[in-house]
């Protein structure tokens, strides 16, 4: 709690100090920093967290080293800042961060009243249940009486008031600020349900003390678009984080991956060539160099290449690509034309 | 040495007017107010420009919007379709309710453990100082996560329970017992409760005047109990015992009916109370022992028991002693309720961070969540200064 007041005590000291820093260029100032300082989560596995060397690794981070390549064309120049559901906005509203790849829901409020920008979707989530087997339950609309594990200040916490208003059925809500506290509350058996983003609960089933214990039920009950975020109020900024997520996804439909890339820089194919910088230099038009892009996916690859190394279903997390397919494939990620 | 004191006064008021005390406090003092006013002036100006240069919503109009979020533990009724207001009003009544408990227990344990420090028994000396040294030196937050963790996650589940004979079971759900639900001649039972208590008050004064008087003790306290506990389990047996106990039973998921209490609030309420406990331990041994020897010799020269001598001689003018820093600790309690965060009770800071995020107010939270702690924080204090000047030596 106290470095959370303390996050909000500083940021109204920095709100009142800070003159007219929000709306200086962001791109000048991580540049001149040399450090692209990027808010994550504190530890949501194969989104964000950290390796036995303390390495960031997850499809998030991806987003964030993917931004450092298009800016640096070097993906290591993060500097990343692990953020709770309530530390985020205000950290990004305060200049601590450049941009916010915290597997963060775009709603209207984010984006209107906290004067928030969200640059794309880079994964369609929806909220989900899991119980543990030995209840017996095999739907949502079971639950009436339950106790439910749920993170403070977030989205889920709201469907779930809605859900069970909605089916008229009651349950008991145990709400904790850490999604690790919440995890372990309802491991040691706290709670009969848990709920959060339906990636999160495959995550969150791998720290349970035996996953195979749990399972997590059909119903999905919201629209979940996670995506990177960034201040209002500085278009170029968002453009490269926009354009960076069209970059990647582009490039999964055009086939360009990390390994090939080199040889792709001599294709004919004119969507190709531009997403390369071979013909007209659209890197310019943000204030990035010719050659933007093929840093971003000689770093991370893309698209298709981040989800299957972080979260898919060779991971111990085996979630299919699904929704978040390309549109070509039967699913909703559709990468903006580049030209 | 006399020409000296002679120019000095007159070289002071004639030097300059910036010498006359008057004026310079005068000076000094409307100079620091303009400094304040402004600077204060020009925090709130700059925030809200900047908030609005950041489109970032501003005011306390969210508080009438739709709050949307359901709350674990609500004293009045609440629904998610509230508003942020009356989300943040179940969060004050929450940290209200679990400071009034946290007071009530530390202050029992703290004046036992204070007086088992200073006991001649070496056991029950022995065993407060462990206690006090103990939990004196632990930060509040490890306790209450030791309690919720350590303690409460441990138990069984709330399935598969053997049924309790007196409805009585305490899991990892928190403590389930019977309630009682009341039935309607229960006002008889009520009224005669009442009747009881001003009866026995009654009584005890007229013993005193009567103590006054002649000297000698009329013991009140079997009348006492049979007027106050006697006569209404009468009065409700006549009326043919007008009240159902209802058992808590199992059901797919929990245990449903009777009082539940939450462990989060438990393990809250017991860390709060065990921790302050410790320091008002100390201060109440520092009072007792703040009363000189000579005053317990006088006690016991006058005859009085020891247990006499305690209550009638050396608490009450310890008391003097123990009730300043006894506000200090009680408002420490107020204020540490706020870790409660920590383990999901509901309390201001912990609905008010939800409502925070929720709708990204964070500067009319923080002023908020200070405007309450000040409040409770002046109330306690307040009072405690009222008792203070109410047990204050008298003087003859």
């Amino acid at each position: 709690m106290n470095s959370k007041l303390l996050t909000a005590l500083l940021g109204m000291t920095i709100a009142g100090l800070a003159g007219g820093a929000a709306s200086a260029q962001t791109l000048d100032t991580v540049k001149e920093r040399g450090q692209l300082r990027c808010g994550v989560n504190t530890g949501l596995p194969g989104f964000a967290s950290q390796n036995d060397q303390g390495a960031w690794q997850g499809l998030d981070v991806d987003y964030c080293k993917a931004v450092a390549a298009a800016v640096f064309g070097d993906a290591s120049k993060v500097q990343y800042s692990p953020l709770s559901a309530v530390q985020r906005f205000p950290a990004l509203q305060n200049n601590e961060i450049d941009m916010l790849a915290r597997n963060t829901t775009w709603t209207m409020d984010r984006d209107t009243t906290l004067g928030l920008a969200f640059a794309g979707v880079n994964y369609y989530d929806g909220q989900g249940f899991m119980v543990k087997k030995d209840l017996g339950v095999n739907s949502a609309l079971e639950l009436s009486g339950a106790t439910v594990c749920v993170q403070s200040g977030t989205t889920t916490e709201l469907n779930l008031a809605d859900y069970f208003r909605t089916n008229k059925m009651d349950y008991n809500p145990v709400v904790i600020e850490a999604q690790s506290d919440v995890n372990s509350a309802y491991d040691s058996g706290r709670c009969d349900v848990l709920t959060t983003d339906a990636s999160g609960l495959a995550a969150s089933r791998l720290e349970m003390a035996s996953p195979e214990n749990h399972v997590i039920l059909p119903e999905i009950i919201s629209k979940e678009p996670l995506g990177p975020a960034v201040r209002q109020g500085d278009s170029q900024w968002f453009n490269i984080v926009k354009w960076t997520h069209n970059a990647l996804l582009d490039a999964e439909e055009l086939g360009v991956t990390q390994e090939n890339v080199d040889e792709m820089m001599t294709s004919e194919n004119p969507e190709i060539r531009r997403l390369l910088g071979q013909d007209k230099d659209f890197g310019a038009s943000i204030g990035l160099s010719k050659d933007w892009a093929v840093n971003i996916i000689k770093a991370v690859g893309n698209y298709g290449e981040i989800f299957e190394r972080n979260i898919g279903v060779n991971t111990p997390l085996e979630i299919q690509r699904g929704q978040n397919a390309l549109w070509t494939k039967g699913g909703l990620q559709y990468g903006m034309p580049i030209r | 040495m006399s020409v000296e004191t002679e120019t000095m006064p007159r070289r002071v008021s004639g030097s300059s007017i910036l010498n006359n005390p008057t004026v310079r406090s005068i000076v000094i003092q409307v100079s620091l107010i303009v400094f304040l006013v402004g600077f204060t002036w020009w925090i709130i100006d700059n925030t809200a420009r900047n908030l609005a240069a950041a489109n970032i919503a501003s005011g306390f109009d969210f508080l009438w919007s739709r709050a949307g979020f359901d709350i674990a533990i609500t004293p009045i009724a609440y629904t998610s379709n509230e508003t942020y207001g009356e989300a943040i009003v179940i969060g004050i009544l929450n940290t209200l309710i679990i400071s009034a408990a946290g007071i009530a227990l530390a202050t029992i344990l703290g004046f036992v453990v204070g007086i088992g420090r200073l006991s001649g028994n070496f056991l029950i000396r022995m065993l407060s100082t462990v206690y006090v040294e103990i939990f004196r030196n632990i930060p509040p937050l490890l306790v209450i996560l030791f309690w919720y963790f350590g303690v409460l996650s441990v138990l069984s589940g709330p399935r598969g329970l053997e049924e309790s004979p007196i409805g009585i079971y305490l899991t990892n759900r928190g403590l389930q017992i019977p309630s009682i639900i009341f039935g309607a001649l229960a006002w008889a039972s009520f009224a005669a409760f009442v009747v009881g208590i001003v009866a026995a008050i009654v009584i005890a004064q007229r013993n005193k005047k009567h103590q006054l008087a002649t000297g000698e003790r009329k013991p009140i306290l079997w009348t006492a109990l049979a007027l106050i506990l006697g006569l209404p389990i009468l009065v409700f047996i006549v009326t043919g015992v007008p009240a159902v106990l209802e058992f808590p039973t199992a059901n797919r998921f929990n245990l449903a009916g009777g009082i539940q209490i939450r462990p989060e609030f438990i393990a809250l309420w017991l860390a709060l109370s065990i921790y302050t406990g410790a320091f008002i331990a100390e201060i109440v041994r520092a009072g007792i022992m703040s009363v000189s020897k000579g005053q317990n010799e006088a006690a016991s020269a006058l005859g009085l028991r020891r247990g006499q001598a305690l209550r009638l001689v050396v608490v009450p003018q310890a008391f003097r002693v123990i009730i300043p820093p006894l506000t200090s600790q009680y408002l420490n309690l107020t204020k540490n309720s706020s870790l409660g965060l920590a383990v999901g009770y509901p309390e201001l800071v912990a609905v008010g961070s939800t409502v925070l995020n929720q709708s990204g107010q964070s500067i009319e939270i923080v002023c908020i969540w200070m405007a309450v702690y000040l409040t409770i924080s002046l109330s306690v204090s307040f009072f405690m200064n009222w008792f203070n000047s109410k047990m204050a030596l008298v003087e003859r």
